[in-house]
């Protein structure tokens, strides 16, 4: 049998307030237990949430970003359950009437093409606290700090069919909220998790199968593990002739696979209502207009200009728009050298691999983008070479420099590395070359054409890489070639 | 006789120097200390706290610093965090509750110099009309201390007809303040919903919840409310509307003042002497040349079953925050998290509150959610279009405040339904947000009945001027009970 693979994603984004989404305690992430977590963030009797307006603008500039419906009018529920790390024994979240209503947005697929990936809603609600389970002999530790803090959850339509295209979309909101501003995105730090609900359906019957839902999962990678061997489960459950039941499940990336937390009958009824003590959130038509007027560029957008303005490859423009600040660091650069296509060449090239090897995220790379002019011009008025630039480069990212864009110069002179553009000086050493390689030279003038890359070695060597390269082959073909 | 007079009276001897608050003070917790036995008003007296807030008062005083309520002692209900000082709502699941934090009203009358003499009995988390579900035992009625004196708010009723403090917070989420003061023979004050603060107030249903003064006057009630009235930023629900002087238009003239008389508070269940003194008390405002008029609220007979949705629904949810992981009661030995929150919260709830935690429990289950709550919203709606179409034509709505006087204590305690009944003419007001005020009208069989006004939204000057005006004509508001003396 062919089986179709059915995905839908529950993503939730903390948003990036100074404070708690109903109260004033801050959301700083890894202060000590509980100390940023206060009387309204315990549940102590009596305590009332007042609702931090940060959150809804930042709700509202994700929906217009993904071109969905706001809801002028939203509201608060309700959902009841017991946990201890849940203060109130309930989370305020939205269900009947969420802030944002139907969007979409585009992913890749790999053949190039783009499918088009509904969002049904999304949603404002809280973040619970911690349970902290080691350090703690036969008892729990609860941290609240975290409690309260705001979070947007985004559930798309059951519109993906492989754990590829889950991540890609995953990716891709990733990559929106960042752009936004909304949220830092951090994954380590919890402040983008995701739910997956995986089924499996024979190709062609429209009805959807059984579905399990996969919890918290932490990492791009991760989620396309657990996915995929979610998909082999259900599978051989289905192949065998079995029925997989509604469930939610953890996925374990140590054993990678996935484990039954509870069933559907252990479903908590979470006796969702309308919060008495806060008001419907109202916002005008005119106060939607005025957030979208602050929504920076969006990756798609700003992709199609490079392409079109800068005339970069859809390639080139796809990795620099991904990433804000990578974005925003390539545009710094680009206008100051002017340059688009050495610009790119650089960052996607030398930039991006030193991040890679090093770990680090286009926000905290060591050089930075004025840095990366200075360098940069110096490639272009010829005063270094690029391979002498990678030289600087590396020092330069070493933590050489102040920060400013005449690093690179300090750097040159301090080294001597400035290139030899003196047509005497780079003659001389072409005649010592041709003088200490005569065998090679009869070569060469009875043909051996390839052999010119030698002597530009050896000359550029001799001169520990600081002759002009095109200097160096234009007079080697005079001398040898008279 | 010092512990016979109204706020208005101790602020004006305060203010003339015939006596410090500290004197006054000690003479209210000297009665406390004596007489409360009877009663059981009290669940926390607070006297070293009294009379440092006390001497206070006259340092201030003295200092030229003095509102009207400077070194006034009050008592308050035990529904609001008090700093310091247990806070238990009546129940062993908050015994051991000492609150970190003042609520909003606790801090108003702080700063107002009021001097708290202590923390006053009440049904357990609200949730009674007779006081006896209060973990610390019923209070007695100071009238007859067979009887009850209502409820919630039946500790401050008491302790304020028994002259044990010159008045008392209440809180009125189906008739609270308005039932236990029409039985003890007080003035009690629901103001609208989100006039005053809920910070601090520990939430019984959430949408109901209002607190108020329960005085001895009307004009005690204005100057109380002149403290406790107005928009707090911790509470969403409070409302953003100017506080006036409630004490300005009291002496305002009602001649050609509409009340109205809804035909559904006359009908059956009133008991017969009850409807004689409102009958007797409506005459007298005839006397005083308002216009009397019959009025209907046709679905205001659907009141108590759709508060018996709501209230319980909201609670269930509000109270699962008691779940013995943070603050007060926890069983001893729980073998695991499960057994924790069914044993502490097993052990720590009365059965009143586990009822009605079980009936909203059910009201919002799947399944049941359209039918109970859903409906019980409309049906909240319709109620309330009632009352806007009635003050379309009168001023202000008149009624009994409860359908008898006090009943003895353990009489209804076995019948739920007939205790939820005396809620009937109160519950339908907190449903519509309406202010609403129980006063002294007479007796029926030697207990006092309460004459209850309704108002439009944020008319409590209209009715605290209307009940003024009663009070200037007759003296039910100034009997005291013969073994208070």
């Amino acid at each position: 049998m062919q089986w179709e693979v059915v995905i839908g994603l529950e993503i939730h984004v903390q948003l990036s307030t100074k404070s708690k989404i109903f109260s004033g305690a801050s959301t700083a992430y890894g202060a000590e237990p509980n100390t940023q977590a206060c009387t309204v963030d315990l549940g102590l009797p009596g305590v009332l949430p007042v609702f931090n307006g940060e959150a809804l603008k930042k709700s509202v500039m994700f929906g217009l970003a993904i071109g969905a419906q706001i809801n002028e009018r939203s509201v608060f529920d309700r959902k009841n359950y017991f946990y201890p790390d849940s203060p109130k024994a309930y989370q305020i979240s939205q269900l009947y009437y969420p802030i944002v209503g139907e969007g979409h947005i585009d992913i890749d697929m790999e053949d190039g093409s783009q499918k088009r990936i509904g969002v049904t809603r999304a949603h404002m609600e809280e973040d619970a606290g911690k349970s902290l389970h080691e350090n703690f002999q036969n008892q729990t530790g609860i941290d609240l700090n975290r409690a309260g803090t705001p979070l947007l959850e985004i559930v798309s339509e059951p519109d993906m069919r492989s754990a590829k295209e889950a991540v890609a979309y995953m990716r891709k909101i990733h990559s929106i909220v960042r752009y936004l501003g909304v949220s830092d995105g951090n994954m380590q730090e919890g402040s983008f998790r995701c739910d997956a609900n995986v089924s499996l359906r024979p190709k062609g019957q429209e009805e959807f199968g059984m579905r399990a839902e996969l919890k918290n999962i932490n990492s791009f990678r991760f989620v396309e593990k657990a996915i995929n061997v979610e998909i082999e489960r259900q599978m051989d459950i289905l192949e065998s002739g079995g029925t997989v039941i509604q469930e939610t499940r953890l996925y374990d990336s140590e054993k990678n696979e996935t484990r039954s937390m509870r069933s559907k009958e252990e479903a908590n009824d979470y006796r969702y209502f309308p919060d008495p003590d806060l008001l419907p959130i109202v916002i005008s038509a005119e106060e939607i207009e005025a957030i979208k007027q602050t929504l920076p560029e969006m990756p798609d957008a700003k992709c199609d200009r490079y392409m079109a303005q800068l005339g970069l490859s859809e390639k080139d423009a796809k990795a620099l728009t991904v990433d804000r600040d990578m974005a925003d660091y390539y545009e710094q650069v680009q206008l100051s050298i002017n340059d688009a296509k050495m610009a790119a060449n650089w960052i996607l090239g030398d930039v991006s691999a030193m991040n890679n090897k090093n770990g680090l995220e286009f926000k905290d790379c060591p050089v930075n983008a004025m840095q990366l002019t200075g360098l940069l011009k110096r490639i272009k008025d010829s005063t270094i070479s690029g391979k002498i630039a990678k030289e600087v480069f590396e020092a330069i990212y070493s933590g050489e420099g102040t920060g400013d864009e005449s690093d690179a110069d300090a750097i040159i002179d301090k080294k001597g590395l400035k290139q030899i553009t003196d047509t005497g000086a780079i003659e001389s050493i072409i005649d010592d070359v041709i003088a200490n390689n005569p065998g090679q030279v009869a070569e060469f003038q009875s043909g051996k054409d390839k052999l010119i890359g030698f002597f530009v070695g050896q000359v550029m060597k001799a001169s520990k890489g600081k002759a002009n390269p095109g200097q160096v082959n234009q007079l080697l073909m005079k001398k040898l070639k008279p | 006789m010092m512990y016979n007079k109204t706020i208005a009276e101790l602020s004006a001897g305060l203010k003339a120097g015939d006596f410090s608050s500290v004197e006054l003070t000690q003479t209210y917790l000297e009665r406390i200390n004596t007489l409360d036995e009877q009663l059981n008003s009290f669940i926390t007296v607070t006297p070293e706290r009294a009379l440092e807030q006390a001497k206070e008062a006259d340092v201030q005083r003295a200092a030229g610093h003095a509102g009207l309520l400077n070194g006034i002692p009050l008592a308050q209900k035990d529904i609001f965090c008090t700093k310091g000082v247990k806070t238990s709502c009546g129940s062993k699941m908050l015994d051991p509750f000492i609150s970190p934090y003042d609520a909003t009203t606790i801090m108003k009358f702080n700063d107002s110099g009021a001097v708290m003499l202590g923390k006053t009995n009440m049904d357990e988390f609200a949730m009674g009309s007779s006081n006896e579900t209060s973990w610390y035992g019923p209070v007695k009625n100071p009238w007859n201390l067979d009887a009850v004196p209502g409820g919630s708010s039946g500790g401050s009723a008491a302790a304020v007809a028994a002259r044990l403090t010159p008045a008392a917070t209440g809180t009125d989420t189906g008739g609270s303040i308005r039932q236990p003061a029409s039985f003890c023979g007080i003035t009690g004050l629901k103001p609208t919903y989100g006039r005053v603060s809920r910070y601090g107030m520990i939430a019984f249903a959430s949408s109901l919840d209002q607190a108020g003064p329960m005085t001895r006057t009307a004009e005690d009630a204005a100057l109380m409310l002149n403290v406790m009235a107005g928009l707090d930023k911790r509470d969403s629900t409070s409302v953003d509307e100017a506080v006036p002087d409630y004490t300005a238009h009291l002496n305002d003239g009602i001649e050609g003042l509409k009340i109205g008389l809804p035909k559904e508070f006359f009908s059956e269940g009133l008991d017969d002497a009850v409807a004689k003194v409102i009958e007797s008390a409506i005459k007298e405002y005839e006397k005083m040349g308002a216009v009397i008029k019959e009025i209907s609220l046709p679905t205001s007979k659907l009141a108590v079953p759709t508060y018996y949705i709501i209230a319980p629904s909201e609670c269930s949810s509000n109270l699962s925050r008691m779940d013995g992981v943070r603050y007060g009661y926890r069983c001893d030995d729980p073998k695991d998290l499960n057994d924790l929150y069914i044993r502490s919260r097993g052990e720590g709830f009365g059965p009143e509150t586990k009822r009605r935690i079980l009936v909203g429990t059910y009201a919002l289950s799947e399944g049941f959610y359209d039918a109970y709550y859903v409906k019980a919203q409309k049906t909240r709606r319709l109620i309330s279009n009632d009352f806007h179409q009635a003050f379309d034509e009168v001023d202000v709505i008149m009624g009994p405040a409860a359908p008898s006087t006090a009943f003895n204590i353990g009489e209804l305690t076995d019948d739920p339904i007939t205790m939820y009944l005396s809620d009937i003419y109160t519950i339908a007001v907190n449903l519509a947000g309406l202010p609403g005020m129980s006063i002294p009208a007479g007796f029926a069989k030697n207990m006092p009945v309460g004459l209850q006004l309704i108002g439009q939204h944020f008319a409590e000057s209209k009715l605290l001027n209307v009940a003024h005006q009663f009070q200037k004509q007759t003296d039910w508001h100034l009997k005291l009970p013969e073994s208070f003396k």
